[in-house]
C-alpha cells in the first residue's frame, strides 16, 4: 500500500490541479453555453468530478484520508442530485415537450 | 409597588383582548377598561413621591442572552405623559360612542392595544423595550386609519406608515450602535447615559434619534404626512395621533435624545432650533387660508409642536417644564378641537369652513365649549395653553431673543386663524345646511364638559402638575449640563 | 379690610358663573339684580378698602393668594397689590361699572341675550379688577388678555351679524399684537431682574442709569402693548369698529375702563419709563399724533357712536401725550375724568339710540331736545366737560396735561391745544345735530320717540354730576386748590409741581378756554343757525373732508399691506412650498425608489443561462478580488 501511495505522490501535484481546473472549466463552459438541460446536468457532474479529483489528489499528497471521505460524500450527493434533477427534467419535458432551458423563463418580474 | 406598573401596562392589553370578543357591547367594555386604567394612573400619581427618582420600577430579564430586560419605571416626566394617556383614552373612547363603526369590537380593542404600546413607550427604561413599544403603538393606529378612515385613507395611510417606519429605522440603528458601544452588553438607559462617546459619534446618534422623533412630532420639514393623515383618519384616530402619539416624539427627545447625545445637541441644537421656529411661523401662516377645518387644526398642531420642540432645545428649566406641561394641555386642547369638528362633521357631513356658519345660533352649548377650547389653544391666560406656552416662550427667550420673537408670532397668528375659523363656523347667520343643527347632548356633552373643565382647571391651578415633573426635569438638566461642561 | 381684597374680583366672578349658568332659566329681573348686585358689593368693599388705605400709614399691601406658575427660578404667585393707584382704579371700575350695569337693565331689556350679556359684563369686571390688582406683570397680563376676551365677546355680542363678528375678531387680533410685546417685555424683565414682581423689579430699576438700552427696549415693548390695548397709532383701528357692541359695552369697556389699561400700566411702571427718555419721547409723539388723527376723523363722522369712538381715540392720545411728557398724575387724572364724561356721553348716545329704535345716523336725528330732556341735559354736561370749559371736570385734567406739555415742548403744546379746539367743535357738532334743529326722520318713527326708563336716566344723572364736579379731586394750586389726587398718588407716583409761573399758567388756561368757546360758537353757527347737514354717503365732499370721512383709508392700507400679503404668503406656502417642495421631496423619495425598482427588476429576466452566467461572473470577480487584495 505504501508503494502505491508513494507512486501516486511521485506525480507532481500541479498536474492534478491543472487537470481538474481544465475539467472544471469545461464543465462551467458547458453549463454556460448549452441550452439542453441534460447536457447542463452532465456538465455539472463534470464540475463535481473535477473537485473530487482534486480532493483525492490532495488527500494522497498530504497523507490525510479525510479528503477522500469527502469524495464519497460528494458522490452520494451527486447520485441523489441526479435522481431529483432528472425527475425534474422529466417533468419539464412532459409539460413543455422540450428540455431547452430558455423556454423556462416564466419566473421573472 | 411594582405591581402597579405591571397592572398599568397590562390592563389595557387585557382590556383589548376582552373587548375584541364582546361584539356590540365593545364600547362599554372599552370604556370600563379605560376608566380602570385611569384609576390605576391616579393611584400611581397619589403614591408618587415628587422627587427625581425612578419609582415603581420593574426589571425582569426578557431575552437574557442579548441583555434585554423588561425594565420599566416612572419618574415625574413619564408620570405626566402617563396621566395624559390615561385621561385621554377614556375621553377618546367616549367621544367615539355616537359613531356607528362597523366591527366596533376591533375598533375599540385597537385603541386599547395602542394604549398599552404608548404606556410602554412612556415607562420603558430599556432601549429595546422602548423600541418595541414605539412600533407596537404604530400598528393599531395604522389599522384604525386604514379600516375606518376617509375615502383617501389607503394612500395617505401608506405614506404615514412608511414615513414613520423609515424614521424609526434610524432610531433602531442608533440603538444598535449604542448597544455595541456599551461594555455592559445591555440596553439599559442608564448604561447608555454613561457611555463616553465623542462629539462626532454623538452627532450621528443625535440625528438618528432626532429624525425618528421629528417625524413623529412632527417638526418642520418632516411634517407633510401629518395634515393628510389627520384629515383622512377617523375622529378617534386623529385624536389618538394628535393628542397622545405625537407626545411620543416629544417624550423621546427628553428621555433619550438629550441625555444620551448632549454633545450632538451642542453641535446641532441651533439647527434644530431654527427648524422648530421656522415650523412655528410656517405652519401658522399656512393655517391662515385652509378651507378644511381639520386640516387647519392639523397645521396649528404643527405650530404648537414647533414651540414645544424649541422650548426643549432651549435646554433650561422653564422651556423643559413648559414643554412637559404643554404636552398635557396640547393633548387636551387638540382632542377637544378634533372632537368638536367631529361633531360638526357627523351632523353636516362636511368640514369645509366656507360651507358652515351660524352654528352658535342653533347650538349655543357647543359654541361655548368650542370657544373655551379655542381659547385654550390660543393660550389665553387662565387656560391650560397659556401656562405651557408662557413657560416655553420664557425658555426660548433665554436661548435667543429672535427665536422668541418669531415663535411668539404664533400668539398673534394663532388668534388670527383660530378666530377666523371660529367665526366662519360658529358665528354669522345660519345657512340652509346649518339651520337644522342639533345641539350637543349625552356623551358629547359629557366629553366637552370634561375637556372644558380640564382646560380651565389646568390653567388656573397648574402647580400640582408642574410640581410632579419639576425634580426630574432639574435632574435631567443637571445631567445634560454636566456632560456638556465636562467636555468644555 | 385690605386683606379681603380678593373678594372684590371674586364676587363679580361669582356673578358671572351664576348668570352664565342661569342665563336661560333665571328671570330677567333676577339676572339684572344679581349682575348689578355683585358689582355693587364689590364697589362697597372697594370703598372701604379705599378708606382703610387712607387711614393706614403703610400705603402698599401685598396679598398673597396662591402660587400660580413656577419653574426653575421663575416663581409667579397669584397675588394682589393694594396701593393708592390700584385702590382708586377699583373705585372707578366698580363704581362706573355698577352704574353701567344698572343702565344695561333698561337698555338691554328686550334683548334675547340678556343673561349672557350680564354674565359677560361681570366677567369683564372680574378681569379688569385682576388687571389693576395684580402685584406682578403676569397677573396683570391675565387681566390684560381677559378683558380683551370680554371685549371680543361683547363686540361680537350680536354675532349673527357677520360684520360685528369681524369687528370682534379684529379687536382681539390687534390687541394680541400688543400682547406679544407685553409677553416679550415680561421675559426681558424676568431675565434682567430675576423676578416679575413690581416690588422686586422697581427698586432694581431705580438703580439703573437713564438711557439703559435693555430698559429702553422693555419700555418700548410695554408701550407697544399699551398701543394695542389703548388704541394708539398704529393699532387703533379696532376701537371705532368695536362700536358694533351694545352701547353700554362701548361706555364701559371702550371708553371708561379697558382702553385706559395701557395708561394704568405705564403709570404703574413709570420708573421704567422715566429712565427711558427716548421711549418717552416716542410716546409723546405717538400720543399727540393719535390725538390729532382721532379728532380729525371725528370731525366728519355721521354715526353718533363713531364720533364718540374717535373722540375716545383722541382723548387716549392726550393721555399718552401726558405720559410721554412725564405728567403721570395728569394723565391718570384725565383717565378718571374721561371715565366719567365719556361713559356719560356713550350712555347718553345709547339713550338716544334706544329712543330712536337703533338708529345711529345723526343725519336722521335732530330736534330731540324736547323729547329727551334728561338725556339732553346730561349730554350737554358731558359735552361741556369733554370740551374743557371750567369748572367742569375735563377742564382741570386736560389743562394739567397741557401745562406739562407746554413745559416740555411749546410746539407740541400748540398742536395739542388746537386739537382741544377741534374736540370742542366736533362734540358740539354732534350735540347740535342730534338735539337741535328739526327732526329729520320719518314721521312714523317720530311718534315712537320717548325718554328712556329711569333705570337708564338715573345713571346718566349720577354720571353727569360726577362729570360736572369730578375735577374737584385735582384742582391745581394756581386755582387755589391743592390737588388732592397728586397727594393721594404720591406714594406710587412722586408728585412734582409745575415749574411754570402762575402768569403763564393763567395765560395757557385763557388760550384754551377762549379757543374752545370760539370753536363752540362756530359749531353753533354752522349747525344750528345755518342747519348745515353732513352730506349723504355718496354726496360730494371736499378732498380733505373725504379723507377724514373715510378715516384716512387706514383700514384699507392695513388690509393692503398686512392682511393680503400674509394671505398670499399663506397660499404660496401651502400650495407651492408645502405641497410641491417639502412634500415633493418626500414623495420624490418614494417615487424614485419605485422607479428604480422598475428599472432594476428587468435584470430578473427569467433566462436561466443568464443567471448562471451572472453567478459565475460573480464568483470569478470575488476570487479575483480576494486574489488581488492579498
Amino acid at each position: 500500500m505504501d508503494n502505491i501511495t508513494q507512486n501516486l505522490q511521485g506525480v507532481p501535484l500541479n498536474h492534478y490541479i491543472w487537470l481538474s481546473a481544465i475539467i472544471f472549466s469545461i464543465g462551467v463552459i458547458g453549463v454556460l453555453t448549452r441550452r439542453n438541460a441534460i447536457v447542463i446536468f452532465m456538465s455539472v457532474e463534470l464540475m463535481l468530478n473535477a473537485v473530487n479529483l482534486l480532493l483525492a489528489a490532495f488527500s494522497v499528497h498530504n497523507n490525510d484520508p479525510s479528503g477522500q471521505v469527502f469524495v464519497f460524500f460528494i458522490m452520494v450527493l451527486a447520485a441523489a442530485e441526479v435522481a431529483v434533477g432528472l425527475s425534474i427534467i422529466v417533468m419539464i419535458y412532459r409539460n413543455t415537450q422540450s428540455t431547452d432551458i430558455n423556454v423556462l423563463n416564466r419566473l421573472k418580474w | 409597588m411594582e405591581q402597579l406598573l405591571i397592572l398599568l401596562i397590562f390592563l389595557p392589553l387585557a382590556g383589548a383582548l376582552v373587548t375584541a370578543f364582546t361584539g356590540n357591547a365593545a364600547k362599554y367594555v372599552a370604556l370600563v377598561s379605560g376608566l380602570l386604567s385611569l384609576a390605576v394612573g391616579l393611584i400611581i400619581t397619589a403614591q408618587f413621591v415628587p422627587d427625581a427618582s425612578t419609582q415603581f420600577e420593574v426589571n425582569v430579564p426578557w431575552i437574557a442572552d442579548l441583555g434585554i430586560h423588561f425594565h420599566a419605571g416612572i419618574d415625574g416626566i413619564s408620570l405626566i405623559t402617563i396621566l395624559l394617556t390615561n385621561v385621554l383614552i377614556p375621553i377618546i373612547i367616549l367621544a367615539a360612542f355616537k359613531h356607528e363603526y362597523p366591527k366596533p369590537q376591533s375598533f375599540f380593542a385597537l385603541i386599547l392595544f395602542m394604549q398599552a404600546g404608548l404606556l410602554i413607550v412612556f415607562t420603558a427604561l430599556d432601549a429595546f423595550l422602548f423600541y418595541i413599544g414605539w412600533e407596537a403603538a404604530l400598528i393599531p393606529i395604522y389599522f384604525i386609519c386604514a379600516i375606518w378612515g376617509g375615502k383617501d385613507r389607503i394612500k395617505v395611510n401608506m405614506k404615514f406608515f412608511v414615513y414613520t417606519i423609515a424614521g424609526s429605522l434610524f432610531m433602531l440603528l442608533g440603538i444598535i450602535y449604542l448597544y455595541l458601544q456599551n461594555p455592559a452588553d445591555n440596553f439599559e438607559i442608564q448604561a447608555f447615559y454613561q457611555l463616553n462617546l465623542d462629539a462626532e459619534q454623538q452627532g450621528w446618534i443625535f440625528w438618528a434619534f432626532f429624525i425618528a422623533f421629528a417625524i413623529k412630532m412632527p417638526v418642520f420639514p418632516f411634517h407633510t404626512w401629518q395634515p393628510d393623515t389627520y384629515t383622512e383618519a377617523p375622529a378617534a384616530g386623529t385624536m389618538l395621533l394628535s393628542g397622545i402619539m405625537l407626545k411620543m416624539g416629544v417624550y423621546g427627545v427628553i428621555r433619550w435624545l438629550l441625555p444620551i447625545a448632549p454633545l450632538g445637541l451642542n453641535d446641532w441644537g441651533s439647527t434644530v432650533m431654527v427648524l422648530s421656529v421656522i415650523g412655528v411661523v410656517y405652519a401658522s401662516l399656512i393655517a391662515f387660508t385652509q378651507r378644511n377645518a381639520k386640516r387647519l387644526v392639523a397645521y396649528s398642531s404643527i405650530a404648537h409642536v414647533g414651540i414645544i420642540a424649541a422650548g426643549i432645545f432651549a435646554l433650561n428649566a422653564q422651556g423643559m417644564q413648559g414643554a412637559i406641561f404643554q404636552m398635557l394641555s396640547h393633548g387636551i386642547n387638540v382632542v377637544g378641537l378634533f372632537f368638536v369638528l367631529d361633531i360638526i362633521f357627523s351632523r353636516m357631513k362636511t368640514n369645509t369652513i366656507a360651507e358652515l356658519g351660524g352654528i352658535a345660533k342653533t347650538a349655543p352649548k357647543l359654541a361655548i365649549a368650542f370657544l373655551i377650547i379655542v381659547l385654550g389653544s390660543v393660550a389665553l391666560p387662565g387656560t391650560n395653553g397659556f401656562v405651557g406656552e408662557f413657560l416655553l416662550l420664557t425658555g426660548i427667550y433665554q436661548y435667543n431673543i429672535w427665536a422668541v420673537v418669531f415663535a411668539g408670532l404664533s400668539v398673534i397668528f394663532g388668534a388670527v386663524y383660530m378666530f377666523r375659523m371660529y367665526q366662519q363656523i360658529m358665528l354669522g347667520e345660519t345657512n340652509t345646511l346649518t339651520a337644522g343643527f342639533r345641539d350637543i347632548q349625552g356623551s358629547e356633552q359629557l366629553v366637552l364638559v370634561i375637556i372644558c373643565v380640564l382646560v380651565i382647571a389646568l390653567g388656573v391651578y397648574p402647580k400640582p402638575f408642574l410640581h410632579l415633573s419639576e425634580a426630574s426635569v432639574q435632574q435631567l438638566l443637571e445631567q445634560v449640563n454636566q456632560k456638556l461642561t465636562s467636555v468644555k | 379690610m385690605i386683606n379681603l381684597v380678593w373678594l372684590v374680583p371674586l364676587i363679580p366672578l361669582l356673578g358671572f358663573v351664576i348668570n352664565g349658568l342661569g342665563r336661560n332659566t333665571l328671570s330677567k329681573s333676577l339676572i339684572g339684580f344679581i349682575g348689578s348686585g355683585v358689582i355693587f358689593i364689590s364697589f362697597l368693599i372697594s370703598v372701604s378698602i379705599f378708606l382703610a388705605l387712607g387711614n393706614d400709614p403703610v400705603k402698599s399691601h401685598e396679598i398673597f393668594l396662591f402660587d400660580w406658575i413656577s419653574a426653575g427660578t421663575l416663581q409667579v404667585p397669584l397675588s394682589f397689590l393694594v396701593d393708592p393707584l390700584s385702590s382708586i382704579m377699583l373705585l372707578i371700575i366698580t363704581g362706573i361699572g355698577f352704574l353701567i350695569h344698572i343702565y344695561s337693565i333698561g337698555y338691554m331689556h328686550d334683548d334675547a341675550g340678556f343673561g349672557k350679556f350680564f354674565s359677560y359684563l361681570n366677567l369683564f369686571i372680574f378681569f379688569m379688577l385682576l388687571l389693576v390688582l395684580g402685584s406682578n406683570y403676569l397677573v396683570m397680563f391675565i387681566g390684560w388678555e381677559g378683558v380683551g376676551l370680554c371685549s371680543y365677546l361683547l363686540i361680537g355680542f350680536w354675532y349673527t351679524n357677520s360684520s360685528y363678528a369681524t369687528a370682534a375678531k379684529k379687536a382681539f387680533v390687534m390687541n394680541r399684537i400688543g400682547d406679544l410685546g407685553f409677553l416679550i417685555a415680561i421675559f426681558m424683565i424676568f431675565t434682567t431682574f430675576g423676578s416679575i414682581e413690581y416690588a422686586k423689579v422697581f427698586p432694581q430699576v431705580a438703580e439703573l442709569m437713564p438711557g439703559d438700552s435693555t430698559l429702553a427696549l422693555i419700555a418700548l415693548l410695554l408701550f407697544i402693548a399699551a398701543c394695542g390695548k389703548s388704541a394708539q397709532i398704529p393699532l387703533f383701528t379696532w376701537l371705532p369698529d368695536a362700536m358694533a357692541g351694545p352701547t353700554p359695552v362701548s361706555a364701559l369697556i371702550h371708553a371708561a375702563t379697558m382702553v385706559t389699561a395701557g395708561i394704568y400700566m405705564i403709570a404703574r411702571s413709570h420708573i421704567l419709563f422715566d429712565l427711558a427718555p427716548v421711549v418717552q419721547h416716542l410716546i409723546a409723539i405717538i400720543g399727540l399724533a393719535t390725538a390729532v388723527l382721532g379728532a380729525l376723523v371725528a370731525l366728519t363722522q355721521t354715526d353718533i357712536k363713531k364720533v364718540l369712538a374717535y373722540s375716545t381715540v383722541s382723548q387716549l392720545g392726550y393721555m399718552f401725550l401726558g405720559l410721554g411728557v412725564g405728567a403721570y398724575t395728569g394723565s391718570f387724572f384725565h383717565v378718571i375724568t374721561h371715565a366719567f364724561f365719556k361713559a356719560l356721553l356713550f350712555l347718553c348716545a345709547g339713550s338716544v339710540i334706544h329712543a330712536m329704535h337703533h338708529e345711529q345716523d345723526m343725519r336722521h336725528m335732530g330736534g330731540l331736545r324736547k323729547k329727551l330732556p334728561v338725556t339732553f341735559a346730561t349730554m350737554l354736561i358731558g359735552t361741556i366737560a369733554i370740551a374743557g370749559l371750567p369748572p367742569f371736570s375735563g377742564f382741570f385734567s386736560k389743562d394739567e396735561i397741557l401745562a406739562h406739555v407746554y413745559e416740555h415742548n411749546q410746539f407740541m403744546w400748540g398742536i395739542a391745544v388746537f386739537t382741544a379746539f377741534l374736540t370742542a367743535f366736533y362734540m358740539f357738532r354732534m350735540l347740535f345735530l342730534t338735539f337741535y334743529g328739526t327732526y329729520r326722520g320719518t314721521h312714523h318713527a317720530e311718534e315712537k320717540i320717548h325718554e328712556s326708563p329711569s333705570s337708564m336716566t338715573i345713571p346718566l344723572i349720577i354720571l353727569a354730576v360726577l362729570s360736572a364736579v369730578g375735577g374737584i379731586i385735582g384742582i391745581p394750586e394756581v386755582l387755589g386748590g391743592h390737588h388732592w389726587l397728586a397727594g393721594w398718588l404720591s406714594p406710587v407716583i412722586p408728585a412734582h409741581g409745575s415749574a411754570l409761573s402762575h402768569v403763564t399758567e393763567y395765560m395757557l388756561m385763557a388760550v384754551s378756554v377762549v379757543g374752545v368757546i370760539v370753536a363752540i360758537a362756530y359749531a353753533f353757527v354752522k349747525y344750528v343757525k345755518q342747519s348745515d347737514l353732513p352730506v349723504a354717503d355718496q354726496g360730494k365732499r371736499s378732498a380733505l373732508a373725504n379723507l377724514s370721512y373715510h378715516k384716512f383709508y387706514i383700514d384699507e392700507v392695513y388690509d393692503l399691506l398686512v392682511r393680503r400679503p400674509l394671505d398670499a404668503l399663506s397660499r404660496f406656502f401651502y400650495k407651492v412650498v408645502d405641497t410641491k417642495i417639502v412634500d415633493g421631496i418626500v414623495n420624490g423619495l418614494g417615487w424614485s425608489t419605485s422607479e428604480a425598482s422598475k428599472g432594476i427588476r428587468l435584470l430578473q429576466s427569467g433566462n436561466i443561462g443568464f443567471y448562471i452566467f451572472m453567478m459565475v461572473a460573480g464568483i470569478i470577480s470575488l476570487l479575483l478580488y480576494t486574489y488581488l487584495s492579498l
